[in-house]
């Protein structure tokens, strides 16, 4: 099962990275939620999976380690105000720059 | 011992004064010459004070501790050698600046000049106070700054700035290398205390890495003592004011990295290593310094190359390696600041009379100003080695020393034999000095008629010319003591045995000096012959091969920087992802196997579907991620697969939270594509796409192996701790709430302040925002102008109670089940959400009265006066509190200030995502067209 899981991982960074690599602001912002995604996943299972164990105190024997799981939930969090941040300046930039590519201006030849 | 701090602090508040001092007349003139003259004379009174404890043989210090775990404190420390280094820097620095006074012409900047000048005789005087490696490299590095600034002086001229710049990047690049051998010997020696290191001798000269240190503190020292082959940049420094090369050039700066390997004499010193380096240099510099100095037309030119001679003379002495030749070379290191200082303010007389420095014209001076010529003929006789001066006496020593070494073997005998021969150059060039400038005819082309300099400019020349004959008449009784005391502080124990005096009978030494002076003045009449020789070689001048590199240097830096930083945002990140697939997949090299030891999950069919269907969407998103609306909706798949692997892992809390922070995403982008195009252009080049892909896939391959050697080897996790604490420690079964409530409350104060600053930094960039069409998309369709949905406003309407209802619901069970302050948050803020897509803004804030930054604040500030609280009681900030209580039909219920802690949590979670959403849906309406328009 781990290794479908890190095959989980491995496939959303790869996309993850491949649309932060374009040249449009909804891309690169698609690529950051997708490598956010990864990212989660990866911090959250540092801890080891654990299938089928309680998460609260008394109401099973084995339980999954809490602490991956505090760190990622702050990070989802946190992660949806990056995402917000980014896709507000990409509005902005596309409203003082006329469009929307990363670098702020047409590139003169397609490249 | 605080005194040793005034005489390092003085000249830096004696120049802070000087730049308040405006210089309108003479009297104010006079005025900052006072002040600028205060400060090494005070520093010279407490020498003189403190000089009965450092001649009984006490080691004065301070000390103040600064960073003691990295071996940084700050420590003065005066023994023998540096109280001769502090005569010396204070006593020429009074002479000099009192000379600068009427050297300045009236329209140079005399307070810069002066505040520099200070700023230079502190940094000399920390270093030769140091007592910590990296102090002393530090002042080492700020009379290299000071330096700079000097020889810049007159920062209009050309040569000027070229030297400058020449003198900064020689001494400093010498200053780096020092700096990693100060850290080397540092690290060898387990200290950078000066005591501690030069105690330590035996365990560095064993160190396997002794060589390398050696080689670098040496680069150090030879930039800065201009020694051959450094010795190009002093000769093109001569373009600052004359007092500063009588100062830097001649007396003191250069003189620092003669200093330097006085300093770490007991440590470095005695090895084959340190022989071989310092005399074969000492020897080259000795002879070229001397040789070229005969062929320059430039009265200061033939000082600065007799300088590096004689800065050549003293390394070789020291290089010798005998406690004699230690002494001699201290001996000539004195006697050669005093006569070179002088004749550098002779020259600047010279200068300053006559408008020029040119031999060829500066001639028959002595009808015009006999008594400088005489000081000046006096001090190059010193120079040459002229018996009953001071020059005679350290030469002989020297002569001396050379003939009692045999480390050369059976070829000993060239040392002397090359040491009579750098003399005869020195009586040549010293006779030229004499001969050419104050005799030989008549001037040639003045613009002036030169005459006697103003009575006091003459003063500083005067004390040192009788500071050259005092010591060569009496040298027992006027440098005896300070020279046996520096010998001892330098060779860390007692001095030799020797005897200064004038005459030691008729010996070799002195045949030495007889056919020195013999072929030194057959030299220089014959020099014609000489002249003509060294014509024949083309001339290089190291300035224009100097300012060629650096051309070359800058050219190819921008050339680069061209290169690199070409303002295209994609090529910075695949630099940098790059950078970071190989820092990571490296160490993955020296991984033998992935797979670790932990017992393995078994084959799952539910998530082998969801894991299916997950792969599919994410390379859906990918494929049509220029379709934006269709891969918004296959990314939303993602995150729903994901929380469903959160919740299969037991991790109910996250699945909460990537299930309601997935909505609110997805309404966002939502947002997002209204303001921006629908489809993206077609840009990539197939190439790119395939180089892009190649990283993404490098990329993905290393992380997915790094998460499967996480998952497969088990590791010691501190879990256990908070698991056996949640309960009676936080008081709260759901360990992660408890985690982020109360162990790691600090955490989540900081993260949510982020979250409420994200969301007004939002709220700012969307103010004032020039949108352009507006009411239509990109192709120019008008946006749908329907009334919002029935359905969906009558469901939402009924929804939001319920909705809100759970958030409570969730909020209180928080602490003993999965929910809490985060979930909660989002649950209410997806709630009043949909009443905006449902009922759009305008109806939502007729109805809801809230205004959405006081409620982050509000909630900051709750998590925050929780904290805080806690301080009230005499706890650390953040200490959580609990306890139970019984309420009549309710039953038992627990109160913790952790939950409070968490209504902040929840106010600014709920602030922050409407604050967003909501003002980002406002632009969404305000320009849409109305229904009938």
């Amino acid at each position: 099962m781990e290794l479908i899981i890190a095959a989980i991982i491995g496939l959303l960074t790869c996309c993850g990275v491949f649309l932060i690599l374009r040249a449009r602001t909804f891309a690169v912002m698609l690529g950051l939620t997708m490598l956010s995604y990864a990212v989660n996943l990866f911090i959250f299972v540092s801890g080891g999976l654990t299938a089928g164990a309680g998460a609260v105190l008394g109401k099973t024997e084995t339980y999954a380690d809490p602490l991956p799981q505090a760190l990622v939930l702050t990070a989802i969090v946190i992660g949806f105000a990056m995402t917000a941040f980014l896709v507000v300046l990409a509005i902005r930039a596309r409203a003082e720059l006329g469009n929307d590519h990363v670098d702020g201006q047409q590139p003169q030849e397609p490249r | 011992m605080s005194m040793l701090l005034w005489i390092l602090l003085l000249p830096l508040l004696s120049a802070i004064v000087v730049l308040s001092v405006k210089t309108t007349n003479a009297r104010s003139a006079n005025m900052m010459t006072a002040i600028a003259l205060s400060a090494p004379l005070i520093g010279l009174g407490v020498l003189i004070n403190l000089a009965p404890r450092v001649f009984a043989g006490d080691v004065l210090s301070w000390q103040m501790s600064w960073l003691p775990q990295l071996g940084l404190d700050f420590s003065l420390r005066l023994d023998g050698l540096a109280f001769l280094f502090l005569c010396l820097i204070l006593g020429i620095g009074a002479l000099v600046l009192f000379y600068a006074r009427y050297y300045l012409h009236r329209s140079d900047p005399m307070a810069r000049f002066y505040a520099s000048l200070l700023l230079f005789m502190q940094a000399m005087i920390g270093i030769v106070l140091s007592g910590n490696l990296l102090q002393l490299w530090f002042f080492w590095e700020l009379t290299s700054i000071s330096s700079f600034l000097l020889i810049s002086y007159w920062s209009g001229k050309s040569d000027a700035r070229k030297g400058a710049r020449m003198a900064l990047t020689i001494t400093g690049a010498g200053g780096l290398a020092l700096l990693a051998g100060l850290i080397m010997l540092g690290q060898i020696a387990g200290s950078y205390d000066l005591n501690e290191v030069l105690a330590k001798a035996q365990l560095v000269q064993a160190h396997a890495d002794y060589p390398l240190m050696l080689g670098l503190i040496l680069l150090g020292a030879f930039t800065k003592s201009a020694q051959f082959p450094f010795h190009f940049w002093l000769p093109n420094a001569m373009a600052a004011p004359t007092p500063v090369s009588a100062y830097l050039h001649s007396a003191t700066m250069v003189k620092a990295g003669i200093f330097l390997l006085m300093r770490f004499y007991p440590v470095l010193a005695g090895t084959d290593l340190w022989f071989l380096l310092l005399t074969v240099t000492g020897l080259m510099t000795l002879l070229v310094g001397a040789y070229f100095a005969l062929f320059q037309h430039d009265i200061k030119g033939l000082l600065a190359y007799s300088t590096i001679s004689h800065l050549g003379l003293i390394t070789l002495l020291i290089g010798l390696d005998t406690d004699l030749a230690l002494v001699a070379a201290i001996f000539h290191l004195l006697n050669h600041a005093i006569f070179k200082a002088s004749l550098f303010m002779a020259a600047g007389i010279i200068d300053h009379e006559t408008g020029s420095r040119d031999m060829r014209k500066i001639n028959g001076l002595w009808q015009f100003m006999p008594v400088t010529a005489t000081l000046a003929m006096v001090a190059a006789s010193a120079m040459a080695g002229v018996p009953l001066l001071n020059g005679f006496l350290s030469k002989e020593m020297f002569f001396t020393e050379t003939l009692h070494q045999s480390v050369f073997g059976s070829l000993s005998w060239v040392l002397p034999v090359l040491a009579t021969t750098a003399a005869v150059l020195s009586v040549a060039y010293s006779a030229r000095f004499v001969h050419d400038i104050f005799f030989n005819g008549q001037p040639v082309g003045l613009e002036r008629i030169p005459h006697e300099p103003p009575r006091y400019m003459r003063i500083p020349m005067e004390v040192l010319v009788a500071l050259c004959i005092l010591v060569g008449l009496f040298p027992q009784i006027i440098v005896g003591s300070l020279l046996q005391l520096a010998a001892a502080a330098a060779l860390q124990g007692q001095p030799p045995v020797y005897s200064l005096a004038l005459w030691h009978g008729l010996n070799v030494p002195l045949l030495m000096s007889l056919l020195a002076f013999i072929g030194g003045i057959l030299l220089y009449f014959n020099r014609k012959q000489l002249f003509l020789f060294q014509a024949g070689f083309t001339s290089v001048r190291a300035i224009y091969q100097f300012e060629w590199v650096m051309q070359r240097l800058t050219q190819l830096a921008v050339k680069f920087n061209r290169w690199f930083d070409r303002g295209s945002f994609q090529f910075y990140v695949s630099v940098l992802l790059w950078a970071s697939v190989l820092l990571c997949g490296y160490p993955l090299f020296n991984l033998l196997s992935l797979t670790g030891n932990r017992e393995l999950l078994a084959f799952d069919p539910v998530v082998a579907v969801s894991a299916f269907v997950l792969v599919i969407c994410a390379v859906a998103t990918v494929l049509l991620h220029r379709q934006r609306l269709l891969s918004l909706v296959m990314i939303s798949g993602v995150g729903l697969i994901i929380s469903l692997l959160f919740v299969r892992y037991s991790a109910p809390d996250l699945a909460l939270t990537q299930l309601s922070v997935e909505v609110v995403t997805v309404v966002l982008l939502m947002l997002a594509l209204y303001f921006l195009p629908h489809k993206s252009v077609k840009t990539s080049a197939p190439s790119r796409v395939l180089t892009d892909l190649l990283l993404a896939a490098a990329f993905g391959a290393v992380i997915a192996s790094l998460a499967y050697a996480m998952m497969t080897n088990s590791v010691d996790s501190i879990a256990q701790y908070f698991l056996e604490n949640a309960k009676t420690g936080g008081g709260g079964t759901n360990v992660v709430n408890v985690i982020l409530v109360d162990f790691r409350g600090f955490d989540t104060f900081g993260e949510i302040t982020v979250l409420g600053i994200a969301a007004l930094g939002i709220y700012k960039l969307l103010t004032g925002i020039p949108l352009f069409k507006a009411g239509a998309d990109m192709d120019g369709r008008y946006w749908s102008n329907d009334r919002h949905p029935l359905l969906l406003a009558v469901v939402s309407q009924a929804l939001l109670p319920l909705a809100l209802m759970v958030s409570v619901y969730i909020f209180f069970r928080g602490h003993n089940m999965p929910g809490g302050g985060f979930v909660a948050g989002l649950i209410t803020a997806v709630a009043l959400v949909l009443q905006y897509v449902a009922q759009g803004v305008d109806w939502v804030k007729q109805r809801l009265v809230l205004a959405y930054p006081s409620l982050i604040a509000a909630g900051i500030l709750f998590a925050f006066a929780t904290g805080a609280g806690s301080l009230l009681v005499g706890r650390p900030f953040l200490t959580s509190w609990f306890d139970y209580f019984h309420l009549p039909i309710v039953g038992d219920i627990e109160l913790a200030s952790a939950m409070v802690f968490d209504l902040g949590v929840y106010l600014t979670v709920v602030g922050s995502t409407l604050l967003i959403l909501a003002n980002l849906g406002k632009l969404t309406t305000k320009h849409r067209p109305q229904e009938n328009g």
